[in-house]
C-alpha cells in the first residue's frame, strides 16, 4: 500500500468521523484529528474506535499487552500517546521500529504490508488515544449502535 | 565361555529386535539420565517426569536451603527452560540473542565458553509471546541449540565450537520461529516449530546427529505423506485413521496456514520406540473462518523416531475456539489407573482436562478436569474422545463479532508449557496451573505471510468470586482427583521438580522459589529471587552435595498478560480486589540461582 493510499484512507476516515460526530453526543470534538473518538459513559464508543479495539487485540496486544498498558518488554501505549503525535504513531506502525543494543532487544515489526493494519490505522489510533486521554476504561467497549 | 555365548546371543537378539543399528547417543543418554547426580535431558529423563532420586534436600532439611551462587545471563527478557548438568559442567541458554553458557561447577559457575549466534533482529517481533528459549540438549559430546530464527546448531560441549548448523524454517518471511528445547533420540536431534499465530504449517523435524542432514519431516496438517500417516496402520482411539484424515477436516487449502505449532516438549519410550509430543492451535483464532475439525491441530502424536511414521494420534480439542494448544508435556508413567497397572501417558492440557492414555495403543483411559473452574466443556465423551461442549462458552458457536463472556480457562490454558513433575514413588503428579478466565471475540482477518494471523481479541480475569490467578496442585491420575491445591497470587508459570526427599519445588511469577511437602503442599522453604520465575527447577549433585538450580527472568506470555494486571471484572464476574499488577512485584532480568544446604 502506498503512502498516498494511506493518506487517502486517513482522510476518508476523518470525514466519516466528522459525519458521525454531528449525530452523536461527544466527549471530545471529533473534528480534532488528535482526538478522533466518540466515547459515551466511559464505555460506549463509535464504530471506528470499536474496530480499533478489536484490531488492537489482533495486531498489537501480543506485545503491548491488554488495553494498551504494555508488557514486560513492550511500552505502555496509553503513556506513549501522551507525547507521540498521530503521524509519528502511523509512521511507527507502517515502518516498524528497532532498538537493538547492549541494553535492549526491542523490535516492532513493520505493518505496512498488512492490509488489516493499514485499513484500521485510524481506528487503532482512535482507540488508543481514547485510552491515553483517560476517556475510555479498560476492557471490552460497547459500540454506540448497540 | 557359556556366559559369553549367552551374552552375545542376547546382544544379537537385542540388535535384531531394534531392527537397526543401535545408537550410542541414545544408550549413553539413557544411562546418564539414570544417574541422578546429573541433569542431562530437558525434562530430566525421557519420560519427562522431572523427578530425581536425590534426597539430601528433604522434608526435614529443606528449611536450611539457601542460595550458594548466582549468575547473571546479561539478558532481560523471559527466561524459560532450565540448565543441564553434565559432569562438572552446567549448560544454559537465554532468550534472544540465545546466548549459550558453559559454566564450571568446580568454580561456582566460571564461564568456560560462551556462544552467541548472529541472528537477524527482525525475528524478534515474529515471536508470538516474548523471545523465550526453553533450553539446550546434550548428546554425543555436543550441545544442541534451537535458535529463535529456527537454526539448529551443534556445539562441541568442551569448547563451544560449532560442529554443524542447519536452518530449519523461514522466520522473517513466514513467522516460523524456534523456542522449544531439542531432544536427542538415537542418532537424531528432534525439533519442533513455533508460529501458530502466524499461519505456519506446523511440523516436527528430525536431523541426523552426525552432520545435521535432514532425516524426516512430519507435518501437523496436510496430505497423508506430509503428516506421515498410514491410513490403515495409524490409529485414533484404536481404529485406523483412514485416508486424507487431515485434508478432509479443512475448508479448501486452509491447512496450508493451519498452524499446529509443535513448540512444547517431546518424550520418548525406548521400549516401544515411540516419541510423543503435541500440536498447537489451528490458525486463525477466529473459528468461524476455518470450519471443520482442523486436524491434526490440538493433537497428541505417537511417532516412530526412526522414520517419523505416526503410530497413533488423538485430537483433544477438535475445531478449537479458545487457543487451547495441545503442546504441554507428555509424562510417561507406569501407574495404576482405576486400580489397573497401566503403561500410561499423562497429559495436563491447556484445555483444563488431564488426559490419561494407554501409551502403546493410544486408547483414552481417563479425562478429568484438573481445575474446577473449567466450563467450556462438561466432560470428555469417553467413547468418541470428543469434548461435550457448552455453547454459551463457545466463541465459534456464538459466531464472529460476538463477545463470548466468562470462558474458563482463558487462552493461557489451565496450564501452559511449564512442565509438571511426577513421583514414581507415590504416583502423584505436581502441576503448576493458571486460574484465569476470559472474554473472547473472534472476527475476520486476512493472511499475510510473516504477519500475525490472529483474528480475535480477548480480556482475561480471575474466575468468579476468586482472586488468585494460579494454583500449584497435586493430582492423582488413578482416580482423576486433585489431592491438594496451593493458591498463588499469580499463575504458576515455572516447571516443577519432585524428588525422593518427598519435596516438590516450583517458582512463582513474583519471583519466589518454593519448596513444599509432597503429601500436604505445606510450605517448607521460600526465597525471593531477583525476578519472576518462568524457568524450570532442576537438581544435581556436585562433590556429593545436592543443589537446586533455577533461572529467574519474568516474561513469556505471563509477562504480556499480567505486567499490566488483568482486566477488572469485565464480565461482572470477578472478585473485588482481584486486579493485581505483576509489575509492582518484579522487574526484568535473567539470573540463575543455585541453592544448597548448609554444612
Amino acid at each position: 500500500m502506498s503512502f498516498d493510499r494511506i493518506m487517502q484512507l486517513i482522510l476518508v476516515g476523518g470525514c466519516l468521523m466528522a459525519g458521525a460526530a454531528s449525530t452523536a453526543a461527544t466527549s471530545a470534538p471529533a473534528a480534532d484529528p488528535e482526538r478522533p473518538y466518540t466515547v459515551k459513559d466511559g464505555k460506549k464508543v463509535d464504530i471506528g474506535t470499536y474496530k480499533g479495539y478489536l484490531y488492537y487485540g489482533d495486531l498489537c496486544m501480543r506485545c503491548h499487552g491488554p488495553d494498551g498498558l504494555g508488557s514486560s518488554y513492550a511500552p505502555n501505549l496509553t503513556d506513549s500517546l501522551k507525547t507521540m503525535s498521530k503521524q509519528q504513531m502511523e509512521n511507527t506502525v507502517i515502518n516498524g521500529r528497532k532498538e537493538v543494543n547492549t541494553a535492549n532487544d526491542r523490535v516492532m515489526p513493520a505493518f505496512g504490508t498488512n492490509a488489516d493494519a493499514v485499513e484500521n490505522l485510524d481506528n487503532i489510533y482512535s482507540y488508543l488515544k481514547a485510552r491515553s486521554d483517560g476517556v475510555l476504561g479498560r476492557g471490552h467497549p460497547d459500540h454506540l449502535d448497540q | 565361555m557359556k556366559q559369553l555365548l549367552a551374552l552375545s546371543a542376547c546382544v544379537a537378539a537385542c540388535v535384531a529386535a531394534l531392527g537397526a543399528a543401535p545408537s550410542l547417543a541414545n544408550e549413553a543418554l539413557q544411562k546418564l539420565s539414570a544417574d541422578s547426580s546429573q541433569w542431562v535431558l530437558p525434562l530430566g529423563n525421557y519420560s519427562s517426569q522431572r523427578y530425581s532420586d536425590l534426597k539430601q534436600i528433604n522434608t526435614s532439611t529443606a528449611k536450611n536451603l539457601h542460595p550458594v551462587w548466582t549468575f547473571s545471563t546479561g539478558v532481560l527478557r523471559g527466561h524459560e527452560g532450565g540448565p543441564l548438568v553434565i559432569g562438572n559442567m552446567m549448560y544454559l541458554s537465554t532468550p534472544y540473542p540465545n546466548t549459550v553458557f558453559a559454566l564450571d561447577l568446580n568454580e561456582s559457575g566460571r564461564i568456560v565458553w560462551k556462544y552467541e549466534p548472529k541472528q537477524d533482529p527482525n525475528v524478534i517481533p515474529v515471536m508470538c509471546c516474548d523471545t523465550v528459549n526453553r533450553g539446550v540438549s546434550y548428546g554425543e559430546g555436543m550441545i544442541f541449540l534451537h535458535q529463535a530464527d529456527t537454526t539448529l546448531v551443534a556445539l562441541d560441549a568442551k569448547t563451544g565450537k560449532v560442529a554443524w548448523s542447519v536452518k530449519d524454517g523461514d522466520s522473517v518471511g513466514k513467522g516460523e520461529t524456534g523456542t522449544s528445547a531439542p531432544l536427542v533420540v538415537k542418532d537424531k536431534v528432534l525439533i519442533g516449530i513455533s508460529g501458530g499465530e502466524f499461519g505456519i504449517q506446523g511440523r516436527l523435524t528430525a536431523y541426523n546427529i552426525k552432520d545435521g542432514s535432514k532425516a524426516w519431516v512430519a507435518y501437523t496438517s496436510g496430505t497423508d505423506d506430509m503428516i506421515k500417516f498410514d491410513p490403515q496402520k495409524t490409529t485414533v482411539l484404536g481404529k485406523p485413521v483412514g485416508a486424507n484424515s487431515s485434508l478432509a477436516t479443512w475448508k479448501g487449502d486452509q491447512w496450508k496456514n493451519g498452524g499446529g505449532g509443535t513448540w512444547g516438549w517431546i518424550s520418548y519410550d525406548p521400549k516401544l520406540n515411540l516419541i510423543y509430543y503435541g500440536s498447537g492451535n489451528p490458525g486463525t483464532w477466529n473459528p468461524t473462518q476455518r470450519p471443520g475439525d482442523n486436524k491434526w491441530s490440538m493433537t497428541i502424536f505417537a511417532r516412530n523416531p526412526d522414520t517419523g511414521e505416526a503410530k497413533w494420534v488423538y485430537q483433544m480439542t477438535p475445531h478449537d475456539q479458545w487457543d487451547y494448544d495441545g503442546v504441554n508435556e507428555m509424562i510417561l508413567a507406569d501407574l495404576p489407573v482405576h486400580g489397573k497397572p497401566t503403561h500410561a501417558l499423562v497429559h495436563f492440557d491447556r484445555n483444563g482436562f488431564a488426559y490419561v492414555m494407554d501409551r502403546a495403543s493410544g486408547k483414552l483411559l481417563e479425562a478429568e478436569k484438573y481445575d474446577p473452574a473449567v466450563n467450556w466443556a462438561t466432560k470428555i465423551d469417553m467413547a468418541t474422545g470428543r469434548p461435550v461442549l457448552v455453547d454459551q462458552y463457545g466463541p465459534g458457536a456464538q459466531g464472529a463479532d460476538h463477545n463470548t463472556k466468562g470462558v474458563c480457562p482463558a487462552a493461557l490454558g489451565s496450564k501452559d508449557e511449564q512442565p509438571s513433575a511426577y513421583s514414581p514413588k507415590s504416583h502423584v503428579f505436581f502441576v503448576p496451573t493458571n486460574h484465569v478466565c476470559m472474554d473472547y471475540e473472534p472476527f475476520k482477518v486476512n493472511y499475510t505471510a510473516g504477519q500475525a494471523f490472529v483474528g480475535a481479541t480477548l480480556s482475561m480475569y480471575p474466575p468468579p468470586g476468586e482472586n488468585n490467578l494460579g494454583n500449584f496442585i497435586a493430582y492423582d491420575a488413578n482416580q482423576g482427583k486433585i489431592l491438594w491445591s496451593d493458591p498463588e497470587t499469580f499463575s504458576v508459570w515455572s516447571g516443577a521438580l519432585a524428588t525422593a526427599g518427598d519435596v516438590v519445588a516450583y517458582g512463582t511469577l513474583d519471583g519466589y522459589l518454593k519448596v513444599v511437602d509432597q503429601k500436604t503442599g505445606k510450605l517448607i522453604y521460600k526465597f525471593k529471587t531477583p525476578s519472576g520465575i518462568i524457568g524450570n527447577i532442576n537438581t544435581f549433585t556436585h562433590d556429593g552435595k545436592q543443589y537446586l538450580a533455577v533461572l529467574s527472568g519474568v516474561g513469556g506470555w505471563a509477562g504480556i498478560g499480567m505486567a499490566a494486571g488483568l482486566t477488572e471484572d469485565n464480565a461482572g464476574l470477578g472478585a473485588v480486589g482481584a486486579y493485581k499488577q505483576l509489575s509492582n512485584y518484579t522487574q526484568l532480568g535473567g539470573v540463575l540461582t543455585v541453592f544448597g544446604l548448609s554444612d
